[in-house]
């Protein structure tokens, strides 16, 4: 999370008044975003930062980058379809992407629990060349810092990435219009069930991987189609397509409407999702974005992705509308509706 | 997805919904209680009473077997797993659920080894692979659930597992019902019955309800057309002054019930002589605890348990919310000191509550300027 | 209360005739069948799950029958109206149901 154009001002009155910190506040939902705005934003972003983005825009003399970071705590550190490496270059790169920047360089730390075999970290390096190689973006440096055992959960690795600014789109939730309607790239939940899945406590199995990959090549293939049209995109990680909107409904102070029948899922994420007792909305993806374009441009951004590899199953799953005005609402074919809220902490399992 | 698609299909729904409407009319309002938090989720998840009309008023009954615990059973729980050796698990359902000095998360967060399992069977294996801990198993439910929990501990005596206990608050539905009944200032024309409660229990328990207190019961199931059919089964006996039980959700449910499931009970359980329900007071015979056979995977006969009783905080109404008798915004902490992310109460924090649902639901939808019927 | 869902069974276990793998859209995870061991069920038979244990066989054609009945909300009202020219108020008790 970063703030668009950062003015360092005096830091305004903290807001933040838990008085410890609990894993909620790194779930991506709403005591997440309680802490950055509370206590984040007033003494490192100023006074009034703007809407929170995946990325930020810089100027830095005369020529404007767009600049990230994220950390990648998972457990386990390898699952069905990728690991903690190809996480940490797949997150920055589509945070850049999501932001209407394309990720030249990324540098990386990590911080490794003593008693981590090599073996395991050769691995992780291993998957971070490819991925990175894969992606086109360029390592250039990093650091490491080895903590005690019983520490870091084996490895926690953060990426920084710097982009150019992809010509021709300029992402603003401020821009979102009545009429725009909601793009998404492909089926939602693989990641974060077959994380839930591979910790081995639930005692299920599925064929199921995580959806790692860069989305900078459809969000190319989408900007060059619709340019100014794309209004806004993010992708849905923690806290899934629910958060992801409910943030986009606050900053625009408009409606999002989700037709519940569009939104793609695979059979294997429904079925887990039915039993758990979770909602596929608030289900962790990373290889799929969310992007809100103006109605005229919508038929001809579905065929770019769609056409695009590795967008077969984009669909149109929603639309904006005035009400109901900073929410969003999942609408049924039969005129049942619901609203769906941010998550509050990590989803959890139910049996009621 | 098979026994669950079908029951969804958006053309059907719309045919009962009309036939609802038209046994509606426009004369009469109907107040039915759907007691079941399986129910009041689905309600919501489902966005029905977008579909149903203004005269059928749903009024959410204490079927949310999480949300009648009072905190200080929370706190018992709380305290047993104070203890080093020992390893609290429970359902993902009980995680956020506020006790005096904070909820199960808040105590993993302080140190505290809090697992969440998916089965009672999950706890028995986390004693199995840590043979030099104790694993305490919180157990909730009300009948649906607690034939598990007694078929898992007859394992444990079997498999002589000595290091795992059960904390037991499984509640009973039937006993709910009655208080619900003699509430005075309860006014319902009839019930929508507990689906997986019935599935253990039988249709038969029910009886009481409609020949001594005249009240329709329909059995309902758990999916769009279930509980649709259910509503349409209630207000032709309302239109014709009938009260009967009847079983909506034959393919699950037999009027005996589950013969096996409740032999289980029978070995493991009693019926403890009273039990304190949040905000409904002391309700007899509502509630099982282990009985002397098992007594050694008792937790409440194996630890020391404080057995404070903490009454509801300064204001909160959780009780009269559960009974049906408020509405959730009608409780004053409301929206205020009470949200899904600060609960005062379990109703804020259960999926099941009707104060999370209604936060979540309502409460927006009813600020919304434009009719519902412009948006599907 | 109790969040139960439908799953095919895929196989009886070989070491323990009381536990079994279902499949509930391609997730699987193995079952206690003890529950039902008065009537015990095969594999390809549909049963719900809750919490890990099966609680009941479901009968599909109790679910046939239900199907139907919804299917033909209506018509045999208007029938009966036809037929006898009672009004929606004064149709016989009972119905479909």
């Amino acid at each position: 999370m970063s703030a668009r154009a950062p003015k360092l001002a005096e830091a305004a009155s903290i807001r933040f008044r838990d008085p410890q910190i609990e894993m909620a506040h790194g779930a991506g939902g709403k005591a997440s975003r309680r802490l950055v705005e509370g206590l984040f934003a007033p003494l490192l972003f100023g006074n009034a930062p703007g809407p929170l983005g995946d990325a930020a825009e810089v100027e830095i003399g005369g020529t404007k980058v767009a600049i990230t970071t994220d950390s990648f705590v998972v457990k386990p550190l390898a699952f069905p379809g990728g690991s903690i490496g190809e996480l940490a270059i797949n997150g920055t790169v589509n945070d850049l992407a999501v932001s209407g920047a394309k990720a030249e360089v990324l540098v990386v730390t990590f911080v490794l629990e003593a008693g981590l075999p090599t073996a395991v970290l050769e691995t992780e390096i291993r998957a971070m060349g490819n991925a990175a190689r894969k992606a086109g973006v360029r390592i250039v440096g990093g650091d490491t810092k080895v903590v005690e055992h019983g520490q870091a959960d084996q490895m926690y690795i953060t990426t920084t990435g710097i982009g150019g600014l992809l010509r021709g789109v300029t992402i603003d939730p401020r821009s979102v219009r009545t009429g725009d309607k909601v793009l998404l790239s492909g089926p939602i939940g693989d990641h974060g069930i077959t994380i839930l899945l591979a910790r081995g406590e639930l005692d299920l199995q599925a064929d199921l991987g995580s959806d790692t990959r860069s989305v900078l090549p459809l969000v190319e293939a989408l900007v060059k189609v619709a340019g100014q049209g794309v209004r806004w995109m993010r992708d849905p990680t923690r806290g899934g397509v629910a958060t992801s909107l409910n943030e986009l409904a606050r900053d625009c102070g408009l409606g999002v409407v989700l037709f519940d029948d569009q939104v793609p899922v695979r059979d294997a994420v429904r079925g887990a999702c039915e039993l758990l007792g979770l909602d596929p909305l608030h289900i962790a993806s990373e290889g799929q974005f969310l992007a809100v374009v103006a109605a005229e441009c919508a038929d001809a951004a579905m065929n770019a992705l769609t056409s695009a590899p590795g967008g077969s199953e984009a669909q149109i799953i929603g639309e904006i509308r005035e009400q109901p005005a900073g929410s969003v609402l999942v609408t049924t074919l039969y005129g049942g509706s619901r609203i769906i809220d941010m998550l509050v902490g990590d989803p959890l399992p139910r049996i009621c | 997805m098979r026994f669950v698609d079908e029951f969804r299909e958006p053309e059907l729904i719309s045919k009962t919904a009309e036939e609802i409407r038209r046994l509606a009319g426009t004369e009469r309002h109907y107040c039915i209680m759907e007691v079941c938090g399986g129910h009041t989720h689905a309600i919501y998840r489902f966005g029905l009473k977008d579909i149903l009309p203004e005269n059928i008023e749903l009024i959410h009954g204490p079927g949310c077997p999480v949300c009648v615990l009072p905190m200080g059973r929370i706190d018992d729980g709380l305290a047993i797993a104070q203890q080093p050796e020992v390893i609290f698990a429970a359902f993902g359902d009980m995680m956020r659920v506020p006790g005096t000095q904070g909820s199960p998360l808040e105590h993993k967060a302080r140190g505290m080894d809090v697992r969440i399992v998916y089965s009672p069977s999950d706890a028995l294996r986390l004693a199995r692979v840590n043979p030099g801990k104790q694993v305490m198993f919180f157990a909730i439910g009300f009948e649906t659930t607690a034939p598990s929990t007694a078929l898992t501990m007859m394992r444990a005596k079997a498999e002589g597992i000595r290091n795992f206990s059960v904390f037991c608050n499984h509640v009973m539905v039937i006993p709910a019902i009655r208080a619900i009944l003699e509430s005075p200032d309860m006014r319902l024309d009839a019930f929508i019955g507990p689906g997986h409660v019935s599935t253990v229990i039988g249709c038969r328990p029910y009886e009481w309800i409609a020949q001594n207190e005249h009240k329709p019961i329909v059995v309902s199931g758990f999916e769009p057309l279930d509980l649709l059919q259910s509503i349409v089964m209630l207000l032709r006996q309302l239109r014709n002054g009938e009260a009967k039980v009847e079983n909506q959700y034959k393919r699950v449910v037999a009027w005996e019930g589950n013969p096996a499931a409740l032999r289980a009970m029978a070995e493991v359980f009693q019926v403890r002589p009273y039990f304190e329900w949040r905000g409904m007071g002391s309700i007899p015979q509502s509630a099982l605890c282990v009985n002397d056979k098992y007594g050694e995977w008792d937790a409440e006969q194996r630890f020391a348990v404080p057995g404070i009783r903490v009454t509801d905080p300064k204001g909160a109404q959780c009780g009269e919310v559960l009974k049906g008798a408020l509405k959730p915004h009608q409780c004053k902490l409301f929206g205020r000191e009470c949200t899904p992310e600060r609960p005062v109460g379990a109703l804020m924090v259960s999926s099941e509550g009707s104060c999370a649902a209604y936060h979540n639901y309502e409460h927006r939808k009813a600020a919304m300027v434009t009719s519902l019927s412009a948006i599907a | 209360m109790c969040l139960a869902i439908p799953g095919k069974i895929v196989e009886i276990s070989s070491d323990n005739k009381d536990a079994a793998l279902v499949d509930i859209a391609g997730v699987r995870r193995k079952i206690d069948l003890t529950l039902l061991q008065d009537d015990k069920p095969l594999p390809g038979d549909w049963v719900l799950i809750h919490v890990g244990f099966a609680m009941s066989k479901i009968s599909e054609q109790d679910a046939l029958d239900q199907m139907h009945t919804l299917q033909s909300l209506g018509e045999s009202e208007a029938a009966i109206q036809e037929v006898s020219g009672l009004s929606a108020d004064d149709a016989p008790p009972g119905g479909l149901a």
